[in-house]
């Protein structure tokens, strides 16, 4: 009855991926993305799709190979812990270079660590995640519109490259309220000519597997593979800039870090300090373009963080170490505070105006 | 307009997401203005984030008790009742605010204190609704959410609360487009549409435009 309809993150993410055509979803409960899990229970049964709560994290993800070795769209998703556990899946899967979409609700760790919001997944999500050389699309979303919006590309990157696509959200995007629209455009899938559905006896087997018993095999699979890899980073990187134009200040941050920096951005703009914002929204790809400019005009960049500094490791990559680049963090479950953010802010700056 | 007099326990279910917290802070709060010994109950068994427990230093300024998980918005993910629940049957003087969680699953609670209440039977079990949530988007499918909670919390709605909003996004259109809902919810259900509620800036829109409108200050903003 209504366009916009309220939602939580995790809800979004679970109607946006029924809306973009995903049937199936196999998962385990963990906070703060159990949501995901019981939309997907209540919807699933409605639309004649698949809703099964595996018996682990690895059972789920090897249902998710299963589905995705026949071609149909498919996910999981989970948080922190869950994901560790999904690793070795996710190396199959690439191995296998099958799609999928993963979902990684991020929570405070090592360990159990809490259930409080994190992004202390960041190395694990975009340097591989798992044993082997291979890749992730990361897409780190910073509204509850935007948790629908990139299930929807995560999906159509993944089937478009045949590889994973992984949601890395945090515990408050998965828990706040917001209004969506919920009116995608959704593409037609590309074919999947690979997918094991049956010979019919009319064509050859399909074989989807990533065990190769010759070394010179795996080997230019791999090459293969970076070769896709590359286009995706020559192709797919995405971020935002806020205020940046004259900015001598750059503020790196995605996800609930960038709602916040958004704030102190607009704070210290009153005080007279030109500082602006670069949002990744793929993590990987990692949005190197807006970096490298900012290298030759800002005096100094601050990259902030719900973890003990990640992303600035990327951020000092893409600026060349040109620049001063310093580390405005909370961790363990703790958001740093807009005043936080304004004081990194004013320290960059040598100090008020 | 002038609240109608609550009932000694006065139970606030609806989907999460319905607003319900925020309704049952409201009523926990005019409520204390009428007597002296009040208790909010947060019995919600799902949400980790976002709980009545975020006010608690108002409850506290303003003498309110607040029942509720000493594990609520901490790092102990269970499913934790508060241990002090059973003052909501057994203390007869106190006046509660029963804050019921998310769905089904969230009512499962009510269950263990729904025949102490039911035999007393001085109660109201008030169903908070809003069309602008996913799983409740028409009548139909509100109703079976109803039913959900009935036939896990074993007690009986008594009427319903139109609480249909889209955040602090929310138009005095939006709220005018949800009335036909409410009504209609109303009529399927057979029960009374007691109130309809908005946060305080959009009060004066649509105070001469819908009847029983009730204004309530917002408690939880997001970042």
């Amino acid at each position: 009855m209504a366009d916009k309809v309220l939602m939580k993150g995790n809800e979004a993410i679970a109607e946006a991926a029924i809306l973009a055509g995903c049937k199936h979803y196999f998962g385990y409960p963990i906070t703060p993305q159990t949501e995901i899990a019981a939309y997907m229970a209540k919807k699933m049964p409605k639309i004649g799709g698949c809703f099964l709560q595996a018996e682990s994290e690895i059972a789920a993800i090897n249902m998710v190979y299963g589905v995705a070795s026949t071609g149909k769209r498919v996910m999981t998703s989970s948080s922190s812990p869950g994901i560790s556990l999904k690793g070795e899946g996710l190396s199959y899967m690439a191995g296998s270079d099958l799609p999928c979409l993963v979902v990684n609700v991020q929570r405070g760790g090592p360990g159990l660590g809490g259930i409080q919001p994190s992004q202390s997944d960041y190395f694990q999500a975009t340097k591989g995640g798992a044993h082997g050389d291979f890749r992730m699309i990361v897409l780190a979303p910073a509204s509850v519109q935007e948790m629908a919006e990139l299930t929807v590309k995560g999906f159509e990157l993944a089937d478009k490259y045949r590889m994973t696509s992984m949601i890395l959200a945090d515990g408050t995007m998965g828990q706040m309220m917001e209004p969506v629209a919920l009116d995608f455009d959704i593409k037609e899938r590309p074919a999947t000519p690979w997918a094991t559905t049956g010979t019919k006896l009319e064509r050859e087997h399909n074989i989807v597997n990533s065990l190769s018993l010759v070394a010179e095999e795996l080997e230019r699979l791999n090459f293969e593979r970076f070769e896709r890899y590359k286009a995706v980073e020559e192709n797919e990187a995405m971020y935002e800039e806020f205020m940046t134009e004259d900015a001598d200040i750059i503020v790196a941050a995605f996800g609930i870090a960038s709602r916040v920096s958004k704030n102190a951005i607009v704070e210290a703009r009153k005080q007279g300090i030109k500082v602006g914002l670069i949002r990744p929204i793929t993590l990987w790809p990692f949005p190197k373009a807006p970096f490298e400019k900012a290298a030759n005009t800002a005096k100094a960049i601050i990259s902030v963080e719900l973890s003990m500094g990640q992303m600035i490791e990327d951020v000092k990559l893409a600026t060349g170490c040109k620049v001063p680049v310093t580390l405005c963090n909370r961790v363990g479950g703790m958001i740093p505070s807009p005043e936080q953010v304004l004081e990194a802010i004013i320290e960059a700056n040598g100090g008020a105006n | 307009m002038i609240m109608r007099d609550f009932k000694r326990i006065t139970l606030l279910c609806g989907h999460y997401g319905s607003g319900k917290t925020n309704v049952a802070v409201n009523f926990a709060l005019e409520l204390r203005k009428q007597r002296d010994r009040v208790a909010i109950a947060d019995l919600d068994i799902v949400n980790p984030y976002f709980r009545s427990k975020d006010s608690s230093s108002e409850f506290e300024d303003n003498g309110i008790r607040l029942i509720c998980s000493e594990f609520a918005n901490s790092n102990v993910d269970i499913p934790a009742l508060p241990q002090d629940m059973y003052a909501i049957t057994d203390d007869k003087e106190l006046s509660v605010i029963i804050d019921v969680g998310g769905d089904d699953r969230g009512a499962l609670a009510l269950g263990r204190l729904a025949p102490k209440i039911v035999e007393e039977n001085d109660y109201e079990m008030l169903m908070v609704i809003n069309c602008y949530r996913p799983l409740t988007r028409d009548a139909e499918s509100t109703i079976e959410v109803m039913r959900e909670i009935e036939y896990a919390g074993h007690i009986k709605f008594t009427g319903i609360i139109n609480n249909s909003n889209l955040g602090i996004a929310t138009t005095p259109q939006d709220v005018l487009k949800s009335i036909k809902y409410a009504k209609e919810v109303a009529k399927l259900s057979d029960l009374p549409l007691l109130y309809t509620t908005v946060t305080d800036d959009i009060y004066n829109d649509l105070c001469d435009k819908i009847e029983n409108l009730l204004p309530l200050s917002l408690q939880a903003r997001p970042v």
